[in-house]
């Protein structure tokens, strides 16, 4: 890779392939593809939505791994409860 | 003791499973192991000219299991190694010829003579790896640190623990130490990160094992080799001895260097 590409930014190639490696194994491991992640993700916030007040822009489905093992892992942010009886001034 | 029966795969062609065989298996013979290597690539047959057996074939494995010819008639003694054999594949014949259960019968026959039997299989996670993997004890996945290579190492893992044959011990072949350096090839660690097995040997990238497939006398045998030295080390951790692996700065400093030319290192 030559000073100048270092120079504006660009990435080790050996870098580049260890990221599209990390995306492309978990898809060909769990059999998910980025498609069926984001419809599983929209699921999910149907389903929680119904019981509680998420915050649904912020929400994060990833597949992780530990070793050979893949975890999907949700972070859904509450929306703080809202007052069922407001007090009267 | 029953021989160790060693099936070495890769999914994808061309990442050196057949000069990992030839190698291991001169290494090992080399070193007061009876072993027979099985081709198992039915139809493209190679392994006999990287050992250097080609001029010797008479019958090969199809030629024992549709009884034509016995057992020990289809085992090619190496030129140099007495104790080095090989059964090839069938050239004219395709990967329908052999069955899962052909592979064990045969294998069950070397198990009380030999220390190991170390099979080469086919590219591809169709019937012929099918049929390697059938009567293994253990098996080596090769791969080299390129893109394409990993993801289909990574499926044949998969593979071989949802049948049981894991966990699988990993070699990775070709490792250009400048490159990894220099950070535009995927390193050992960034490889192991990513399939989460056991490393068994690196081999350095070196143009000796042009040279030794060139003349059928694999690079195991050449003791100046870096790669010969890679496989001699794997030869001897399927023994059960610790030895480090390559030290992967090829260049080293310049003293290093210098000390390697005269010898001293």
């Amino acid at each position: 890779m030559s000073f100048f590409d270092r120079l504006f930014g660009k990435k080790h190639s050996a870098d580049n392939a260890k990221e599209r490696l990390q995306l492309v194994l978990i898809h060909d491991r769990t059999d998910l593809t980025p498609a069926e992640l984001d419809s599983l993700r929209d699921d999910l916030i149907a389903t929680i939505s119904r019981h509680v007040a998420i915050d649904a822009q912020s929400v994060q489905i990833d597949v992780e791994h530990d070793g050979r093992s893949q975890r999907l892992v949700a972070d859904i942010p509450l929306k703080a409860a809202r007052r069922k009886t407001k007090k009267a001034r | 003791m029953p021989a160790q029966v060693i099936t070495i795969t890769s999914g994808k062609g061309g990442v050196g499973k057949t000069t990992a065989v030839a190698n291991i298996a001169v290494a090992l013979a080399a070193d007061k192991s009876k072993v027979v290597c099985i081709d198992g690539d039915i139809g493209l047959r190679n392994l006999d000219v990287i050992l250097g057996l080609e001029n010797r074939i008479v019958y090969d494995i199809v030629d024992v299991i549709e009884g034509r010819c016995r057992l020990k008639q289809a085992m090619i003694r190496d030129k140099k190694l007495p104790d080095l054999y090989l059964i090839p594949a069938a050239q004219t014949r395709d990967k329908n010829a052999v069955s899962a259960s052909d592979m064990t019968r045969l294998i069950k026959d070397l198990r009380s003579d030999y220390d190991f039997v170390l099979i080469d299989s086919p590219a591809g996670i169709e019937r012929g790896f099918r049929n390697a993997i059938a009567a293994a004890d253990r098996v080596l996945v090769i791969t080299n640190p390129e893109v394409s290579a990993v993801r289909d190492a990574d499926r044949i893992i998969g593979i071989l623990e949802s049948e049981e044959k894991g966990p699988a011990s990993l070699i990775l072949n070709r490792l250009n130490p400048a490159l990894v350096k220099s950070k535009d090839m995927l390193s050992p660690e960034d490889v192991l990160d990513l399939l989460a097995i056991e490393l068994l040997g690196i081999v350095p990238e070196d143009e000796n094992v042009i040279i030794a497939s060139n003349r059928g006398a694999p690079v195991a045998y050449d003791m100046k080799s870096r790669a010969g030295q890679a496989f001699r080390n794997i030869a001897k951790r399927l023994k059960g001895e610790t030895i480090p692996f390559l030290d992967l700065d090829a260049q080293g400093s310049l003293w290093e260097r210098i000390q390697r030319l005269a010898g001293r290192k």
